[in-house]
Formats: structure tokens, C-alpha cells, sequence
């Protein structure tokens, strides 16, 4: 591990997210830990209200302020001069400044996430003089450049297109375009093919891989496709109720899901590759994500779950396991369930 | 656009007719209708009456009355002031300028004050600033306007004696200073309500906006948050704002009717309330059609100038 | 134009209504609409019941006590220009000013929810023919519109009330067109055509108590709005006539002596403004409490 520690350009230990709301208080995360390397990418899956999105607003600090929402644990990112940078202490000045250099996002809808009376190249050009000294007429060529790039036909008459003029799957590559302006280290992909058709969807994850190995930046990739994960992901993490449930490589993890979570999950996926192995009806998880308020007793998942022991998992709470091949699971019954 | 302009003007043309249907409607109902000025007080027989009816047409069906009416007034014949002989849109021309005045100087004010008011309102949301704004726009929206004036009088003009009691300038001094002085009191005692309604609208646009997908896209960008606001949030909220300065047209024009009549101003309000008075139909009717002309032009202008400052219309 | 909604969109009542005791208990806490009821109810005890508490008749023209300032003597808020005693006629103002705004309350709201439902129930010619005469009549600064019929007509109470009415209704149609049209293409609406009810029947047994939140709060708006209609023209001179007192007419004369005693200006208006208030904060808590979602920001 030491050697290639240089690697590691992000680390995030025990992250906590409370919001006070009128109801009162709820944890929507607790307990994240993970990190990222260079090139890698890791998805975040779970279902809506999992606190994926969450997440990755924390490591971008654009979350509400203090009283409303609490965030705690430690948020380690690596700097543009190659040292770590402790995101969730540093002061609101020096975190703008990493906001769009270092680590950048991309959000779910294209059709929302531009400015409608903006034009997209003043969108663009903007995220690059906010980082860089550059004057206007070269910040022009830069975004034509970045327009090119992501795969934009005719992207110097594009600078002076609205959003409204451009088709969803080009809204999103100007968007991503948008992202990648002063190359980030870490790109954060909140469900950017939610809300594109199938096809516009491959080329985007297309886009996104061939960028990835040109730029080596790591990617946190957000999703509740699994067919998406299993495109891109080097390693998976899933949530469930703000919590890590099972984090793995995505060979074995979908080889052998360990938490009956991520089985249902697998289970209620149409899957090409094993259309021929497997038969019967796709199986969605019964029931609903629990009340982030109201959380259950024991383990969030044990409402819903297929391997329930009562008096065990609605009394323990499990804490997270890491298994010999160096998978991490939380569920009591995960060793019974696997063998 | 042009399908979107297109439509709004056809809208238009066809509430212009309904409006002058209404107004044809009054003046029929007044007593002795379209005849009350020959009919009152002079000593003609019934038989010159009726001739007289009948040269105006007043003996043919009503539709028939209506649809010439209509056209004499497209064409700029509103007839002529029983007081001074002179044809009502002269007369309402030559008050027009000093109601303008008024109500720009009233509308400049509402519309910086109140959108700074709505915006502060909006980013600090449920604070003790956003609290006293909205229970203070509450209280501005239930003050008679007339007697906010008789209070200002009062404080300004007769304790302090720093204003003007009224008029809009003093006789025999024409200057821009002496003009200027005669117009501050009046002009933000009607830029009073106006003021209240800028911020809540704008409070509420701006709350719609800065919760949209792209103010969080522009924090994500690293810009700071004044930017993020004034680039990306303003802009967004300033947009709907262009219809209610629109729509807030009557509410500016009989405001200013009754700022007017407080500080004698001589304008259109003015007018409008004298000729009541000295039963001058003819401008009182004019008037009337003309404030209501004004507002719907009024309201087509800002339609228009939403679509040229919204590329979505603009462009799309 | 169609564009006034835009702002504050009418919307549909898509889920049911809260619970009544949860909007009760909403009102509740709201404060000012607290405050704003306590005022109503003691401007509406103080007109009604405080004439027979005090010594002062309100026609009563005592011409040695003319111009008494306010609590310097036996007239407690002082005397007008005849030497009538202020307080007995701001009480018997207010009972003209709040019957003239309740009552034209009244009478708008029975307008503008007929030709509201008519329109939104029928649509179509009927429906767009009726909301653009709204349009229309939305066209004239309600003071123009007002003050132009007031001089046509004998003024008195009724008359007032009434062109008040006439002028105050539009808003309250576009609301109720508004929710109908929304609501009508809900499925109960057409469950209840499929068996047979009468048009009549749905609009008015059906449609109209599901817009009733809405409706509940524009009435009560639309009571300061009319006071404060009735101010105007009284102040100008065309709408309640001397000697019977409204807070408006009171004020008619004022300014001729505020210079001398500006107490006949200062106190009407006190109480308009404190009694439009009012209204408004109550308004504004029933908007609250009945639906949550028209909530204001």
C-alpha cells in the first residue's frame, strides 16, 4: 500500500451527514469510507434517498450551511501541487478554488443543470477564467477545444448556442465538457445518463471512459443502473440508508453478491449475459427504503429482506466486515448466506 | 418568436375590442348617455334634440352605434370636452407628461428598492430582515395611498417644512432643482405600494431560482457566491419580473390617481377627477379608455420584451 | 393575458386536503393572523357595541367644542371641525366601513364564483368568452372604473356596496376558473357525470367545496380590498356621503385642516390601515394553514 500511496488521490474516512429538518434530526450518511486511485472508477449504487447524492455534495462542500446539515469524519483530497488537502476544513475561499480545478461534477439533468439564458460557451469560458489566467479570445479557443473534445460537431458555432438549442445528449457533453475545462483530478458523474436514451447513453459512458484514459482522472460515478456499473466501474460501492452495505471489485461483486441487498438489486436487473443461464421473472426488492427519521431497529435492510432472523437482525446492528479477499459487506448473516 | 408574438398581439386586439365594448357599455350608461351634453341645462325642444340625435346617429341599432364609435376612436376621434371645446385627446395629452413623470420616478424607485428588499429576502430566507420586509410590504399593501400622503404632508411639509405641501413646481421658478423637489414626496409615496409588490414577487422569483439545478452547476464551477447570484441566480429571477412590471400597470395608474388629487399634481388623475366633477363625459369616458389602452399596451410591451430577453422565445 | 398566474400558480388541489384540526393547529401558531383576527374582532366589538359606551352622540354638533384636540378634555380622541366628538364617529365609521367591506366581500365573492365556475366547468366558448370579459375589465384601474361609475349613480351605502362588488370580483373568478378547470379533470368529476348528476349538481356540490381553501382565502383579502376601495372613493368625494360617517369620508375634509388639526387626518387612517392590516395577516395565515403547498416561499 505504501508505495503507490502516491496514487491515492482521494480518502474518505467515517464521512457523517445529519440535516435537521422540521421533523427533526436525521443521519442521511454515516460511516462512508473509500478511496480512489488514479484512473479508477468507482459507482455508488443504491436506490433514491440512499444518500449517494449526498455524498458526493459533501466532497464538493455544497451542502447547506451549519445548523441545517452537520458533516463530519475526514474528506482528503490530493492537490494540484501533489499534497492532500483536508476538503472539509479548509476555508470557504480556498475550497472555491478547488471547486472546478480539482474535482468537478456532473449532474443528472442536462435540462436543468445549464443556465437557460446563458449561452454555452459563456458557461464554459467562465469555469475557465474562474481557475485560469486567460484572457477572453483564448478561453474562446479553449472551449471550442473542450467542445471538440467531448464529441460536439461544429463546436465553434456552439459557443454561441442556449442550452434549449441543443439536444439532451449534447446538452450533456457540453456539460461534461464543462467539467472537464481544468482538468480535474476527480470527476464526480451524479446519474449523468439518467435522463438520455439508451443509445445516447453508451456514448456518453463512451465519452466518459476514453476521457478517463487520456486525462487519468478518477471518476465517483453515481448511479442505480446497474447494466451502467458493470460498463464502467472498477470497483462498486452499494448504499443503503446512508450506509455502505457492500463495496467490492465489480468482477467478483457481481460473480457473488454478498449482501442480500445487493442480490435483490442483481436479481431485479434484466441481464443479457445470463439470459441463458438463469431463468424466470425479474424480481424487484419488495417494500421501500426506510424513513431516514425513522430508521429501523438493527440492520436498515432487515423490513425488506429475504434472510430476516428475527431477533437477531431488528435487534444487532452490523457493523462492516471485511472478508478475506478484501471485500467489505455488512450484514450478520453474510458467511451463512454465502456458503 | 414571431408565432409568439403573433399570438399575443391577436390576444390583444381581441381584449382591445372587449375593453371598448365595456366602455360603450358606460357611456350609455350615463344619464342622457352620448346626448347628456345637450340635454342638460339648455333650452332646445325635444324635436331639436331628437334632429340632433339622429345627426349623430343615435337613433340606429346599437351595434351598429358601436361599430362607429369603435372605428371614430381607432382613428383618434374621441370628441370633444364639454369644458373647454377642445378635442379629449388634447386635453388628456396635455396632462399625460406630468403622470408619467410621476410614475416613472415611483416605478424607478419600487423597482430598486423592492428588488434589493426581495432579493436580501430571498438569500436570507427566515431571517429577522426577511421577517420585518414581509410583514412591512403586508402593512405597506393596507395603507391608503391618500392618506400615506396626508401623512407625509403633515411630518414633511407642515412640521418640518422640508417639502412642498403640493404642485409641481413653484410658480415662476421652472428649474430642474425646484421640479425635482415638488416631485420626491409624491413619487415615493405612490412608489410606497409599488415598492411592496417588487419585493414579494421578486422574493419569490428568486426563491424559485436559486433552488434550480443550475446555481448549484455554478457553485460547482468554484465561483463565489456573490457571482453565483448576480450571474446566474438575478438574471434568472429578473426574467418574470418583466410581466409583473406589466401587470402592475393599474394598480400604478390609480395609484397615481390618488397621489394626484393629495399632492394637486396636475395630471391625467387630476383631470380625470375635475372632469367628474364638472360631468365632463367626454374626457371622463376618454380617460378612462385610455388608461385602459395604456394598460394593455402596457402589458403587450412587457410580453414582447420578455421574449426578446428570453432566448428560450427569443430563439426557440 | 394569461400570464398573471405565473408567479403564484393556482395549484390544483391534487392531494386531499390536511385533516381540519392540522390546518387548525397551523392557524394557530401562526401569529399574525392571530393578531390580525384579535384587531377584527375588537374594531368590530369597538363600532357595534362602543356607540352605546360613550356619552357622545356621533351627530351630536357641539360648535363651542370645535377643533378639541385628542385627550385634552372631555372628548377623549378630540373633536372634528362642527365640534362632533371623533371617537363616536370613528365608531360609527367603522361600522359603515366594515358592513360596506363585508358585504361587498359578499356580494364579489357570489360574482366571481359564478362566472369562475360557469367558465371553468363549461370552458370552451362560454368558458374563454367570460374569462376574457375578466381579462377586460382587469384592463381599468379599478379607481378609474370605480370613481367613473360612482359618478354616474346617486351615491349612498347601497350603491357603493354594490359598484365595490362590481369592481372587486375578477380576481376571485380567475381563482375559481382556475381550480375548477384543473379540478374537473379529475376522475370524481367524471365518475359523478358517468351517473348522472346534474351540471348544476357537480359544479356547485363537487367542485366548488374542493376549491374551498383558495375561495376562503381570497374572501378574506378581498374584505381589505374593499375597505380600502371604499376609502378611496369616500375620500374623493363619490362614495359614502356626510353625514353618515365612514373612516374614508372623515378623511374627505381633512386635509383642509391639517395644518391646524391634523388628528382628523391621523386617526381614520390609523384605523383603515389597522383594519386592511388585519385582513391581510389573516388572509395571509388562512393561505398557511388551508394549503400548505400556496404557501408563499
Amino acid at each position: 500500500m505504501e508505495a503507490g500511496s502516491g496514487d491515492i488521490l482521494l480518502e474518505v474516512e467515517k464521512l457523517a451527514i445529519r440535516f435537521r429538518t422540521h421533523g427533526g434530526e436525521s443521519a442521511a450518511v454515516s460511516d462512508v469510507s473509500f478511496c480512489l486511485k488514479r484512473g479508477e472508477t468507482l459507482a455508488m449504487v443504491g436506490e433514491s434517498g440512499s444518500g449517494k447524492s449526498v455524498t458526493s455534495l459533501a466532497l464538493m462542500r455544497l451542502l447547506p450551511k451549519a445548523p441545517l446539515c452537520t458533516v463530519s469524519g475526514s474528506v482528503r483530497l490530493r492537490g494540484k501541487d501533489g499534497g492532500m488537502l483536508d476538503v472539509l476544513s479548509l476555508p470557504e475561499s480556498r475550497m472555491r478554488a478547488v471547486r472546478g480545478d480539482n474535482v468537478s461534477m456532473v449532474f443528472q439533468e442536462p435540462m436543468t443543470s445549464l443556465n437557460p439564458v446563458q449561452t454555452i460557451g459563456a458557461q464554459i469560458t467562465e469555469t475557465i477564467r474562474l481557475h485560469r489566467p486567460m484572457g477572453r479570445r483564448a478561453a474562446d479557443e479553449e472551449a471550442v477545444r473542450l467542445l471538440d473534445l467531448v464529441g460536439i460537431p461544429a463546436a465553434r458555432q456552439r459557443l454561441t448556442a442556449y442550452p434549449h438549442q441543443l439536444s439532451g445528449g449534447m446538452r450533456q457533453r457540453a456539460m461534461i465538457a464543462m467539467a472537464l475545462s481544468c482538468e480535474p483530478s476527480v470527476l464526480i458523474a451524479d446519474e449523468p445518463t439518467t435522463a438520455l436514451d439508451v443509445t445516447i447513453q453508451a456514448q456518453i459512458l463512451d465519452l466518459l471512459r476514453r476521457l478517463q484514459e487520456q486525462t487519468g482522472m478518477a471518476v465517483i460515478f453515481i448511479t442505480h443502473n446497474l447494466g451502467v456499473v458493470a460498463e464502467i466501474a472498477d470497483r462498486v460501492m452499494v448504499m443503503y440508508a446512508g450506509r455502505v452495505v457492500e463495496q467490492a471489485d465489480v468482477v467478483p461483486l457481481f460473480r457473488q453478491p454478498l449482501m442480500p441487498y445487493t442480490q435483490g438489486l442483481l436479481r431485479s436487473v434484466p441481464r443479457l449475459d445470463l439470459a441463458g443461464r438463469r431463468t424466470g421473472a425479474l424480481s424487484a426488492i419488495r417494500g421501500n427504503v426506510p424513513d431516514p427519521r425513522r430508521p429501523p431497529p438493527g440492520c436498515a435492510f432487515h423490513p425488506r429482506c429475504d434472510f430476516f432472523v428475527g431477533g437477531r437482525c431488528d435487534v444487532q446492528a452490523p457493523a462492516l466486515d471485511v472478508t478475506s479477499d478484501d471485500r467489505q459487506v455488512r450484514c450478520l448473516r453474510w458467511s451463512e448466506i454465502a456458503a | 418568436m414571431m408565432a409568439y408574438l403573433g399570438r399575443r398581439l391577436g390576444q390583444a386586439a381581441l381584449l382591445l375590442v372587449v375593453v371598448s365594448m365595456i366602455g360603450f357599455a358606460i357611456l350609455h350608461l350615463a344619464p342622457g348617455g352620448p346626448m347628456a351634453q345637450y340635454a342638460m341645462g339648455s333650452n332646445m325642444s325635444q324635436e331639436d334634440l331628437d334632429r340632433i340625435a339622429a345627426q349623430l346617429g343615435l337613433d340606429r341599432p346599437l351595434p351598429v352605434q358601436y361599430a362607429e364609435w369603435f372605428w371614430r376612436m381607432l382613428g383618434g376621434n374621441w370628441g370633444t370636452s364639454y369644458r373647454g371645446g377642445q378635442p379629449v385627446l388634447h386635453v388628456i395629452g396635455s396632462h399625460l407628461g406630468a403622470t408619467l413623470e410621476l410614475m416613472l420616478t415611483a416605478t424607478l424607485i419600487a423597482v430598486v428598492l423592492g428588488c434589493w428588499i426581495g432579493i436580501l429576502g430571498a438569500i436570507r430566507r427566515y431571517s429577522v430582515f426577511d421577517y420585518l420586509a414581509t410583514i412591512g410590504a403586508m402593512v405597506a399593501l393596507s395603507i391608503p395611498t391618500f392618506w400615506f400622503g396626508l401623512v407625509a404632508i403633515f411630518i414633511f411639509s407642515v412640521e418640518l417644512g422640508w417639502m412642498p405641501a403640493g404642485n409641481r413646481q413653484t410658480i415662476g421658478d421652472g428649474s430642474l432643482l425646484d421640479m425635482l423637489h415638488h416631485l420626491i414626496m409624491p413619487a415615493l409615496v405612490l412608489a410606497l405600494v409599488e415598492t411592496a409588490i417588487w419585493s414579494r414577487f421578486m422574493r419569490s422569483s428568486m426563491l424559485d431560482v436559486v433552488n434550480q439545478d443550475y446555481i448549484r452547476t455554478a457553485r460547482a464551477k468554484g465561483l463565489p457566491e456573490w457571482r453565483v447570484l448576480s450571474d446566474h441566480a438575478f438574471r434568472n429571477a429578473l426574467l418574470p419580473m418583466i410581466t409583473v412590471a406589466g401587470l402592475q400597470l393599474p394598480t400604478l395608474l390609480g395609484g397615481a390617481l390618488v397621489t394626484e388629487t393629495v399632492f394637486t399634481w396636475p395630471g391625467m388623475g387630476r383631470l380625470f377627477l375635475d372632469s367628474i366633477e364638472y360631468r365632463d363625459y367626454p374626457v371622463v369616458m376618454g380617460i378612462l379608455m385610455f388608461s385602459a389602452s395604456l394598460v394593455l399596451i402596457g402589458n403587450l410591451l412587457a410580453d414582447m420584451l420578455y421574449a426578446v430577453a428570453d432566448p428560450r422565445i427569443r430563439l426557440g | 393575458m394569461s400570464t398573471t398566474t405565473q408567479l403564484l400558480p393556482a395549484t390544483p388541489a391534487d392531494e386531499a386536503l390536511p385533516p381540519r384540526n392540522t390546518a387548525w393547529r397551523r392557524f394557530r401558531r401562526h401569529r399574525l393572523a392571530m393578531l390580525g383576527a384579535a384587531i377584527i374582532l375588537i374594531l368590530v366589538l369597538g363600532s357595534y357595541a362602543g356607540p352605546y359606551l360613550i356619552p357622545y352622540n356621533d351627530t351630536y354638533i357641539d360648535i363651542m367644542q370645535r377643533f378639541a384636540p385628542p385627550f385634552s378634555g372631555a372628548h377623549v380622541l378630540g373633536t372634528d371641525e362642527l365640534g362632533r366628538d371623533m371617537l363616536a364617529r370613528l365608531m360609527m365609521g367603522g361600522r359603515i366601513s366594515l358592513a360596506v367591506g363585508f358585504t361587498a366581500m359578499l356580494i364579489s365573492m357570489v360574482i366571481g364564483i359564478s362566472v369562475g365556475a360557469i367558465a371553468g366547468y363549461y370552458g370552451g366558448v362560454v368558458g374563454s368568452a367570460l374569462m376574457r370579459f375578466v381579462d377586460a375589465v382587469l384592463c381599468f384601474p379599478t379607481i378609474f372604473l370605480l370613481l367613473a361609475l360612482a359618478a354616474l349613480i346617486d351615491p349612498g351605502v347601497t350603491s357603493i356596496t354594490l359598484l365595490i362588488a362590481a369592481t372587486a370580483w375578477m380576481d376571485v373568478a380567475r381563482i375559481v376558473e382556475g381550480q375548477i378547470r384543473a379540478l374537473r379533470e379529475r376522475d370524481f368529476a367524471v365518475a359523478a357525470e358517468a351517473l348522472g348528476a346534474s351540471d348544476r349538481y357537480i359544479v356547485f356540490r363537487e367542485l366548488v367545496p374542493n376549491a374551498v381553501a383558495p375561495i376562503v382565502v381570497a374572501a378574506t383579502l378581498n374584505v381589505a380590498k374593499a375597505i380600502l376601495l371604499e376609502s378611496y372613493v369616500s375620500f374623493l368625494g363619490y362614495g359614502i356621503q356626510p353625514p353618515v360617517p365612514s373612516w374614508g369620508n372623515m378623511l374627505n375634509n381633512a386635509q383642509i385642516y391639517l395644518t391646524s388639526a391634523p388628528w382628523l387626518a391621523i386617526l381614520p387612517g390609523l384605523l383603515i390601515t389597522l383594519a386592511v392590516t388585519s385582513f391581510n395577516f389573516l388572509g395571509d395565515g388562512l393561505r398557511d394553514a388551508l394549503d400548505p403547498r400556496m404557501e408563499s416561499h
